[in-house]
Protein backbone atom coordinates (compact mmCIF):
# COMPACT_ATOMS: atom_id res chain seq x y z
CA UNK A 1 0.00 0.00 0.00
CA UNK A 2 2.99 2.05 -0.38
CA UNK A 3 1.53 5.60 -1.19
CA UNK A 4 -1.66 4.89 -1.18
CA UNK A 5 -3.72 7.54 0.51
CA UNK A 6 -6.36 6.58 3.30
CA UNK A 7 -9.58 9.02 2.95
CA UNK A 8 -12.16 6.49 2.76
CA UNK A 9 -12.25 3.08 4.67
CA UNK A 10 -13.62 2.00 1.24
CA UNK A 11 -10.19 2.93 -0.14
CA UNK A 12 -9.03 -0.08 1.32
CA UNK A 13 -9.99 -3.49 -0.28
CA UNK A 14 -10.95 -5.88 1.99
CA UNK A 15 -7.56 -7.82 1.95
CA UNK A 16 -5.96 -4.71 2.02
CA UNK A 17 -8.01 -3.85 5.19
CA UNK A 18 -6.62 -7.40 7.06
CA UNK A 19 -3.01 -6.69 5.91
CA UNK A 20 -3.06 -3.68 7.94
CA UNK A 21 -4.67 -5.28 11.23
CA UNK A 22 -2.07 -7.99 10.75
CA UNK A 23 0.72 -5.07 10.77
CA UNK A 24 -0.99 -4.05 13.85
CA UNK A 25 -0.58 -7.10 15.64
CA UNK A 26 2.76 -7.02 15.16
CA UNK A 27 3.25 -3.50 16.51
CA UNK A 28 0.96 -4.69 19.56
CA UNK A 29 3.76 -7.09 20.59
CA UNK A 30 6.68 -4.85 19.74
CA UNK A 31 5.31 -1.03 20.08
CA UNK A 32 8.65 0.67 19.93
CA UNK A 33 10.68 0.07 16.26
CA UNK A 34 13.38 2.64 14.74
CA UNK A 35 11.37 1.82 11.31
CA UNK A 36 10.75 5.40 10.33
CA UNK A 37 14.12 7.61 11.22
CA UNK A 38 14.58 9.89 9.00
CA UNK A 39 11.00 10.49 7.26
CA UNK A 40 8.61 12.97 8.54
CA UNK A 41 5.18 13.11 9.58
CA UNK A 42 2.93 16.28 8.99
CA UNK A 43 -0.20 16.62 11.39
CA UNK A 44 -2.47 19.11 10.02
CA UNK A 45 -5.66 19.39 12.69
CA UNK A 46 -7.88 22.35 11.21
CA UNK A 47 -10.21 21.78 13.91
CA UNK A 48 -8.95 20.31 17.69
CA UNK A 49 -8.76 16.84 18.42
CA UNK A 50 -6.39 16.15 20.87
CA UNK A 51 -7.14 12.44 21.22
CA UNK A 52 -6.91 11.77 17.73
CA UNK A 53 -3.48 13.72 17.55
CA UNK A 54 -2.00 12.28 19.61
CA UNK A 55 -2.24 8.93 18.93
CA UNK A 56 -1.29 9.71 15.34
CA UNK A 57 1.86 11.56 17.35
CA UNK A 58 2.50 8.92 19.30
CA UNK A 59 2.69 5.95 16.77
CA UNK A 60 5.06 8.11 14.86
CA UNK A 61 7.40 8.96 17.76
CA UNK A 62 7.48 4.93 18.76
CA UNK A 63 8.19 4.50 15.50
CA UNK A 64 11.48 7.38 14.96
CA UNK A 65 9.79 9.30 12.94
CA UNK A 66 9.63 12.96 12.91
CA UNK A 67 6.32 15.05 13.21
CA UNK A 68 5.32 18.47 12.04
CA UNK A 69 2.15 20.51 12.23
CA UNK A 70 -0.76 22.28 13.63
CA UNK A 71 -3.24 21.66 16.52
CA UNK A 72 -5.89 23.80 15.52
CA UNK A 73 -6.40 26.32 12.63
CA UNK A 74 -6.06 29.27 14.81
CA UNK A 75 -2.13 29.02 15.19
CA UNK A 76 -1.80 28.46 11.34
CA UNK A 77 -1.69 30.39 7.76
CA UNK A 78 -5.68 28.87 7.46
CA UNK A 79 -6.12 31.54 9.29
CA UNK A 80 -4.81 34.16 7.19
CA UNK A 81 -7.28 32.98 4.21
CA UNK A 82 -4.84 30.99 2.71
CA UNK A 83 -6.62 27.77 0.66
CA UNK A 84 -6.73 24.65 1.69
CA UNK A 85 -5.11 23.86 -1.98
CA UNK A 86 -2.31 26.31 -1.10
CA UNK A 87 -1.22 24.64 2.48
CA UNK A 88 -1.54 21.25 1.36
CA UNK A 89 1.34 21.83 -1.37
CA UNK A 90 2.89 23.91 0.66
CA UNK A 91 3.25 21.10 3.15
CA UNK A 92 3.83 18.29 0.61
CA UNK A 93 7.27 19.89 0.17
CA UNK A 94 7.93 19.71 3.85
CA UNK A 95 6.89 16.21 4.85
CA UNK A 96 6.80 12.71 3.40
CA UNK A 97 3.21 12.21 4.48
CA UNK A 98 0.57 14.32 5.62
CA UNK A 99 -2.82 13.43 8.39
CA UNK A 100 -5.14 15.68 8.32
CA UNK A 101 -8.26 16.71 10.32
CA UNK A 102 -10.99 19.00 8.48
CA UNK A 103 -14.48 20.30 9.25
CA UNK A 104 -15.54 20.16 5.88
CA UNK A 105 -16.70 17.19 4.29
CA UNK A 106 -14.63 15.92 1.18
CA UNK A 107 -11.29 18.29 2.51
CA UNK A 108 -9.09 15.10 2.85
CA UNK A 109 -10.36 13.97 -0.81
CA UNK A 110 -9.36 16.70 -2.27
CA UNK A 111 -6.13 16.97 -0.28
CA UNK A 112 -5.42 14.06 -1.93
CA UNK A 113 -5.98 15.02 -5.44
CA UNK A 114 -3.42 18.22 -4.67
CA UNK A 115 -0.58 16.67 -2.31
CA UNK A 116 2.19 14.93 -4.29
CA UNK A 117 2.71 12.62 -0.84
CA UNK A 118 0.26 10.37 0.59
CA UNK A 119 -2.56 11.42 2.98
CA UNK A 120 -4.30 9.88 5.76
CA UNK A 121 -7.72 11.19 7.05
CA UNK A 122 -8.18 11.73 10.54
CA UNK A 123 -11.73 13.05 10.11
CA UNK A 124 -13.70 15.23 7.16
CA UNK A 125 -16.39 16.73 9.04
CA UNK A 126 -19.58 14.35 9.31
CA UNK A 127 -18.11 11.87 6.19
CA UNK A 128 -15.14 9.94 7.06
CA UNK A 129 -12.45 8.81 10.12
CA UNK A 130 -11.05 5.74 9.01
CA UNK A 131 -8.65 5.29 11.15
CA UNK A 132 -11.14 5.36 13.57
CA UNK A 133 -12.80 2.13 11.55
CA UNK A 134 -9.54 0.33 11.60
CA UNK A 135 -9.09 0.45 14.70
CA UNK A 136 -12.24 -0.74 15.84
CA UNK A 137 -12.34 -3.68 12.93
CA UNK A 138 -9.02 -4.64 14.76
CA UNK A 139 -10.43 -4.35 18.19
CA UNK A 140 -13.62 -6.96 16.80
CA UNK A 141 -11.15 -9.27 15.15
CA UNK A 142 -9.34 -9.36 18.43
CA UNK A 143 -12.25 -10.02 20.53
CA UNK A 144 -14.07 -12.41 18.54
CA UNK A 145 -11.14 -13.76 16.30
CA UNK A 146 -12.95 -13.09 12.95
CA UNK A 147 -14.50 -10.38 11.73
CA UNK A 148 -17.03 -12.72 9.62
CA UNK A 149 -20.77 -13.93 10.99
CA UNK A 150 -20.69 -11.22 13.88
CA UNK A 151 -23.84 -10.26 15.60
CA UNK A 152 -23.18 -6.48 15.86
CA UNK A 153 -25.50 -3.72 17.53
CA UNK A 154 -24.83 -0.40 17.10
CA UNK A 155 -26.61 1.86 19.53
CA UNK A 156 -27.43 5.63 19.72
CA UNK A 157 -27.14 8.18 17.19
CA UNK A 158 -27.04 6.67 14.12
CA UNK A 159 -27.99 9.27 12.25
CA UNK A 160 -25.26 11.58 12.56
CA UNK A 161 -22.27 9.26 13.95
CA UNK A 162 -19.99 9.19 10.91
CA UNK A 163 -17.76 6.19 13.33
CA UNK A 164 -20.78 4.04 12.90
CA UNK A 165 -21.50 5.05 9.22
CA UNK A 166 -18.05 3.98 7.98
CA UNK A 167 -17.74 1.01 10.37
CA UNK A 168 -20.92 -0.08 9.02
CA UNK A 169 -19.67 -0.24 5.41
CA UNK A 170 -16.51 -1.41 6.27
CA UNK A 171 -18.41 -4.78 7.78
CA UNK A 172 -20.44 -5.04 4.90
CA UNK A 173 -17.00 -6.86 3.22
CA UNK A 174 -17.89 -9.65 6.52
CA UNK A 175 -20.94 -11.36 6.72
CA UNK A 176 -22.34 -9.06 9.48
CA UNK A 177 -25.43 -9.31 10.75
CA UNK A 178 -26.59 -5.53 11.98
CA UNK A 179 -28.94 -4.62 14.69
CA UNK A 180 -29.98 -0.75 14.87
CA UNK A 181 -30.86 0.83 17.77
CA UNK A 182 -31.77 4.20 17.62
CA UNK A 183 -34.19 6.98 18.68
CA UNK A 184 -36.81 7.19 15.73
CA UNK A 185 -35.11 10.39 15.05
CA UNK A 186 -31.68 9.67 15.00
CA UNK A 187 -31.93 5.86 12.54
CA UNK A 188 -29.14 4.94 10.26
CA UNK A 189 -29.42 7.45 7.10
CA UNK A 190 -30.60 5.91 4.07
CA UNK A 191 -27.14 6.16 2.08
CA UNK A 192 -25.55 4.32 4.63
CA UNK A 193 -27.91 1.30 4.68
CA UNK A 194 -27.86 0.90 1.19
CA UNK A 195 -24.83 -0.45 1.30
CA UNK A 196 -26.13 -3.10 3.30
CA UNK A 197 -28.77 -4.10 1.25
CA UNK A 198 -26.03 -3.70 -1.89
CA UNK A 199 -24.64 -6.57 -0.02
CA UNK A 200 -27.37 -8.40 0.93
CA UNK A 201 -26.86 -8.56 4.98
CA UNK A 202 -29.43 -9.44 7.60
CA UNK A 203 -30.15 -5.88 9.68
CA UNK A 204 -33.07 -5.27 12.43
CA UNK A 205 -33.90 -2.05 13.62
CA UNK A 206 -35.00 -1.22 17.43
CA UNK A 207 -35.64 1.69 19.41
CA UNK A 208 -35.07 0.04 23.19
CA UNK A 209 -31.70 -0.89 23.81
CA UNK A 210 -32.69 -3.67 26.37
CA UNK A 211 -34.16 -5.59 23.12
CA UNK A 212 -30.84 -6.52 21.22
CA UNK A 213 -28.24 -7.19 24.39
CA UNK A 214 -28.75 -10.96 24.77
CA UNK A 215 -28.66 -11.42 20.96
CA UNK A 216 -24.78 -9.82 19.50
CA UNK A 217 -21.34 -10.32 19.74
CA UNK A 218 -20.40 -6.59 19.75
CA UNK A 219 -22.40 -3.80 21.46
CA UNK A 220 -21.33 -0.85 19.60
CA UNK A 221 -22.19 2.35 21.74
CA UNK A 222 -22.54 6.29 20.68
CA UNK A 223 -23.70 8.91 22.73
CA UNK A 224 -26.71 11.33 21.61
CA UNK A 225 -26.17 14.51 21.71
CA UNK A 226 -29.18 17.00 23.41
CA UNK A 227 -28.27 19.37 20.47
CA UNK A 228 -29.31 16.84 17.95
CA UNK A 229 -32.79 16.96 19.21
CA UNK A 230 -34.92 20.47 17.88
CA UNK A 231 -37.52 19.97 21.14
CA UNK A 232 -35.70 19.15 23.76
CA UNK A 233 -38.34 17.04 25.76
CA UNK A 234 -38.17 14.69 22.81
CA UNK A 235 -34.46 14.16 23.92
CA UNK A 236 -35.75 13.66 27.73
CA UNK A 237 -38.09 10.66 25.87
CA UNK A 238 -35.70 9.10 24.55
CA UNK A 239 -32.44 9.10 26.62
CA UNK A 240 -32.93 6.52 28.91
CA UNK A 241 -33.58 4.01 25.47
CA UNK A 242 -29.98 4.21 24.76
CA UNK A 243 -28.08 4.04 28.16
CA UNK A 244 -26.38 0.68 29.12
CA UNK A 245 -25.98 -0.49 32.71
CA UNK A 246 -24.43 -3.28 34.02
CA UNK A 247 -27.59 -5.17 35.47
CA UNK A 248 -28.57 -5.23 31.58
CA UNK A 249 -25.86 -7.44 30.77
CA UNK A 250 -26.87 -10.70 33.14
CA UNK A 251 -28.14 -12.63 29.86
CA UNK A 252 -25.28 -11.13 27.48
CA UNK A 253 -23.41 -13.88 25.60
CA UNK A 254 -20.00 -14.54 27.48
CA UNK A 255 -18.31 -13.29 24.19
CA UNK A 256 -20.27 -10.12 23.87
CA UNK A 257 -17.56 -6.85 24.46
CA UNK A 258 -18.62 -3.10 24.55
CA UNK A 259 -17.30 -0.62 22.45
CA UNK A 260 -17.44 3.16 22.65
CA UNK A 261 -15.14 5.86 19.97
CA UNK A 262 -15.16 7.85 23.35
CA UNK A 263 -15.45 10.43 24.63
CA UNK A 264 -18.46 8.97 26.59
CA UNK A 265 -20.94 11.12 28.04
CA UNK A 266 -24.07 8.93 29.93
CA UNK A 267 -24.63 6.08 27.86
CA UNK A 268 -22.63 3.62 29.57
CA UNK A 269 -23.22 3.54 33.24
CA UNK A 270 -19.94 3.89 35.41
CA UNK A 271 -20.67 0.75 36.85
CA UNK A 272 -20.23 -1.17 33.28
CA UNK A 273 -16.55 0.09 33.45
CA UNK A 274 -15.60 -2.82 36.01
CA UNK A 275 -17.48 -5.93 34.00
CA UNK A 276 -14.85 -7.71 31.55
CA UNK A 277 -17.41 -7.41 28.90
CA UNK A 278 -16.72 -3.67 28.41
CA UNK A 279 -13.53 -3.10 26.37
CA UNK A 280 -13.89 0.71 25.35
CA UNK A 281 -10.34 1.85 26.83
CA UNK A 282 -8.70 -1.01 25.78
CA UNK A 283 -9.93 -0.27 21.96
CA UNK A 284 -8.55 3.52 22.38
CA UNK A 285 -5.15 1.86 23.13
CA UNK A 286 -5.20 -0.34 19.58
CA UNK A 287 -5.65 3.05 17.77
CA UNK A 288 -1.97 3.40 18.41
CA UNK A 289 -1.21 0.26 16.81
CA UNK A 290 -3.42 0.58 13.78
CA UNK A 291 -1.85 3.76 13.34
CA UNK A 292 1.65 2.46 13.37
CA UNK A 293 0.27 0.11 10.77
CA UNK A 294 -0.65 2.46 8.25
CA UNK A 295 2.39 4.80 8.19
CA UNK A 296 4.60 1.78 7.82
CA UNK A 297 2.79 -0.01 5.08
CA UNK A 298 2.01 3.68 3.23
CA UNK A 299 5.40 4.95 3.62
CA UNK A 300 7.16 1.78 2.17
CA UNK A 301 8.57 0.18 4.88
CA UNK A 302 6.28 -2.38 5.93
CA UNK B 1 -49.92 24.94 -39.00
CA UNK B 2 -46.60 23.64 -40.91
CA UNK B 3 -46.35 19.92 -40.43
CA UNK B 4 -43.50 17.91 -39.29
CA UNK B 5 -41.70 15.19 -41.54
CA UNK B 6 -44.32 12.57 -39.47
CA UNK B 7 -46.56 14.69 -40.72
CA UNK B 8 -47.55 16.13 -37.06
CA UNK B 9 -48.97 19.77 -36.67
CA UNK B 10 -45.81 21.98 -35.24
CA UNK B 11 -47.50 24.11 -32.66
CA UNK B 12 -44.47 26.17 -31.69
CA UNK B 13 -43.60 27.54 -35.35
CA UNK B 14 -40.19 25.81 -37.04
CA UNK B 15 -36.67 27.37 -36.99
CA UNK B 16 -33.88 27.97 -39.16
CA UNK B 17 -30.76 26.78 -37.69
CA UNK B 18 -30.54 26.09 -34.00
CA UNK B 19 -31.45 22.91 -31.64
CA UNK B 20 -35.76 21.72 -30.71
CA UNK B 21 -35.61 19.83 -26.95
CA UNK B 22 -38.55 17.48 -27.92
CA UNK B 23 -40.39 15.35 -25.25
CA UNK B 24 -39.45 17.53 -22.18
CA UNK B 25 -41.33 16.08 -19.35
CA UNK B 26 -44.05 19.50 -18.58
CA UNK B 27 -42.99 20.23 -14.81
CA UNK B 28 -39.12 20.19 -16.16
CA UNK B 29 -39.38 22.84 -19.40
CA UNK B 30 -38.70 26.42 -17.34
CA UNK B 31 -36.14 24.48 -15.20
CA UNK B 32 -34.59 23.39 -18.50
CA UNK B 33 -34.60 26.82 -19.44
CA UNK B 34 -32.87 28.06 -16.38
CA UNK B 35 -30.08 25.55 -16.07
CA UNK B 36 -29.33 26.52 -19.83
CA UNK B 37 -29.88 30.57 -19.28
CA UNK B 38 -32.21 30.77 -22.26
CA UNK B 39 -33.56 33.65 -20.41
CA UNK B 40 -30.07 35.32 -20.75
CA UNK B 41 -29.37 34.96 -24.74
CA UNK B 42 -29.90 37.74 -27.44
CA UNK B 43 -31.19 34.70 -29.81
CA UNK B 44 -34.99 33.82 -30.44
CA UNK B 45 -35.96 30.73 -27.82
CA UNK B 46 -39.67 29.35 -28.17
CA UNK B 47 -41.56 26.97 -25.79
CA UNK B 48 -44.68 25.41 -25.27
CA UNK B 49 -45.75 23.24 -22.45
CA UNK B 50 -48.85 20.76 -22.19
CA UNK B 51 -48.61 19.89 -25.69
CA UNK B 52 -50.04 16.61 -26.66
CA UNK B 53 -47.55 14.01 -27.12
CA UNK B 54 -48.60 10.50 -28.71
CA UNK B 55 -45.58 9.15 -26.48
CA UNK B 56 -45.85 11.00 -23.25
CA UNK B 57 -49.46 12.05 -23.04
CA UNK B 58 -48.12 15.87 -22.17
CA UNK B 59 -44.86 17.55 -23.11
CA UNK B 60 -43.69 20.42 -23.54
CA UNK B 61 -41.31 21.51 -26.04
CA UNK B 62 -38.42 24.21 -26.45
CA UNK B 63 -36.30 25.78 -29.68
CA UNK B 64 -33.58 27.80 -29.83
CA UNK B 65 -32.40 29.36 -32.33
CA UNK B 66 -28.84 29.18 -33.79
CA UNK B 67 -27.92 27.53 -30.62
CA UNK B 68 -26.07 24.13 -30.57
CA UNK B 69 -25.45 22.67 -27.45
CA UNK B 70 -21.98 21.50 -25.50
CA UNK B 71 -22.24 17.81 -23.60
CA UNK B 72 -22.12 19.66 -20.78
CA UNK B 73 -25.14 21.33 -21.55
CA UNK B 74 -26.78 18.23 -23.05
CA UNK B 75 -25.76 16.19 -19.74
CA UNK B 76 -27.51 19.43 -17.65
CA UNK B 77 -30.82 18.36 -20.06
CA UNK B 78 -30.48 14.63 -19.42
CA UNK B 79 -30.80 15.27 -15.64
CA UNK B 80 -33.25 17.53 -15.03
CA UNK B 81 -35.44 16.10 -18.38
CA UNK B 82 -34.06 12.81 -19.10
CA UNK B 83 -36.67 11.86 -21.68
CA UNK B 84 -35.90 14.81 -23.95
CA UNK B 85 -34.50 14.54 -27.13
CA UNK B 86 -32.57 16.82 -29.00
CA UNK B 87 -32.99 17.56 -32.50
CA UNK B 88 -30.60 19.79 -34.72
CA UNK B 89 -31.95 21.76 -37.39
CA UNK B 90 -29.95 23.34 -39.82
CA UNK B 91 -31.43 25.10 -42.82
CA UNK B 92 -35.03 24.43 -41.67
CA UNK B 93 -34.05 20.86 -41.84
CA UNK B 94 -33.83 17.77 -39.38
CA UNK B 95 -29.42 17.58 -39.33
CA UNK B 96 -29.76 15.03 -36.35
CA UNK B 97 -32.02 13.61 -33.51
CA UNK B 98 -30.70 12.33 -30.53
CA UNK B 99 -31.97 10.89 -26.93
CA UNK B 100 -30.65 12.62 -23.89
CA UNK B 101 -28.71 10.06 -21.76
CA UNK B 102 -27.80 10.68 -18.09
CA UNK B 103 -24.44 9.98 -18.00
CA UNK B 104 -22.59 7.80 -15.41
CA UNK B 105 -20.48 10.30 -14.01
CA UNK B 106 -21.22 14.26 -13.93
CA UNK B 107 -18.67 16.42 -13.69
CA UNK B 108 -18.42 20.36 -12.71
CA UNK B 109 -22.08 20.91 -13.68
CA UNK B 110 -23.63 20.63 -10.78
CA UNK B 111 -23.56 21.66 -7.49
CA UNK B 112 -23.39 19.42 -4.01
CA UNK B 113 -26.46 20.08 -2.17
CA UNK B 114 -24.17 19.49 0.96
CA UNK B 115 -23.45 22.91 2.33
CA UNK B 116 -20.66 21.67 4.69
CA UNK B 117 -18.34 20.07 1.47
CA UNK B 118 -15.48 20.96 0.35
CA UNK B 119 -16.68 22.07 -3.00
CA UNK B 120 -18.84 24.92 -1.81
CA UNK B 121 -15.88 26.64 -0.02
CA UNK B 122 -12.66 26.19 -2.14
CA UNK B 123 -12.63 26.46 -5.86
CA UNK B 124 -12.83 22.44 -6.22
CA UNK B 125 -14.30 21.06 -9.95
CA UNK B 126 -17.25 18.93 -8.57
CA UNK B 127 -17.24 15.14 -9.71
CA UNK B 128 -20.53 13.22 -8.72
CA UNK B 129 -21.65 9.39 -10.26
CA UNK B 130 -24.65 8.84 -10.66
CA UNK B 131 -25.89 6.08 -8.57
CA UNK B 132 -29.54 6.31 -9.46
CA UNK B 133 -30.78 7.17 -12.88
CA UNK B 134 -34.26 6.48 -12.33
CA UNK B 135 -34.65 8.37 -8.92
CA UNK B 136 -31.56 10.40 -9.84
CA UNK B 137 -29.54 10.34 -7.15
CA UNK B 138 -26.08 11.29 -7.52
CA UNK B 139 -23.02 10.65 -4.95
CA UNK B 140 -20.84 13.61 -4.18
CA UNK B 141 -16.88 12.44 -5.04
CA UNK B 142 -15.70 14.13 -1.98
CA UNK B 143 -18.20 14.42 0.86
CA UNK B 144 -19.88 10.96 0.02
CA UNK B 145 -23.02 12.51 0.43
CA UNK B 146 -25.90 11.76 -2.30
CA UNK B 147 -27.86 14.89 -3.87
CA UNK B 148 -30.71 13.98 -5.46
CA UNK B 149 -33.41 15.34 -8.08
CA UNK B 150 -35.07 17.81 -5.71
CA UNK B 151 -32.31 18.94 -4.47
CA UNK B 152 -30.20 19.58 -7.29
CA UNK B 153 -28.29 22.66 -8.16
CA UNK B 154 -26.67 23.54 -11.58
CA UNK B 155 -23.60 26.46 -11.84
ZN1 LIG C 1 -20.13 17.09 -1.68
Amino acid sequence: MKNKSLVSINDYTREEQLKILDLAAGFEKQPTQSILEGFVIATLFFEPSTRTRLSFESAASRLGAKVIGFSDASSSSVQKGESLRDTIRTVSNYSDIIVMRHPKEGSARFASEVASVPVINAGDGANQHPTQTMLDMYSIRKTQGTLDDLNIAFVGDLKYGRTVHSLVMALCNYNTTFHLVSPEALKLPSSVKIHIKDNKHKYFQYTELAEVIHKVDILYMTRIQKERFSDPMDYEKVKNSCILKNQMLTDAKPNLKIMHPLPRVNEINVDVDDNPKAYYFQQALNGVYVRQALLASILGVK
Amino acid sequence: MKQDENGKELKVSAIENGTVIDHIPCESVFQVIKILSLNDIGDQVLFGTNLESRKMGKKGIIKVSNKFFEPDDVNKIALVAPTATLITIRNFKVAEKKKVEIPDYVEKIAKCFNPNCITNHEKVTTRFTVIDKVELKLRCHYCEKITARDTIWFF
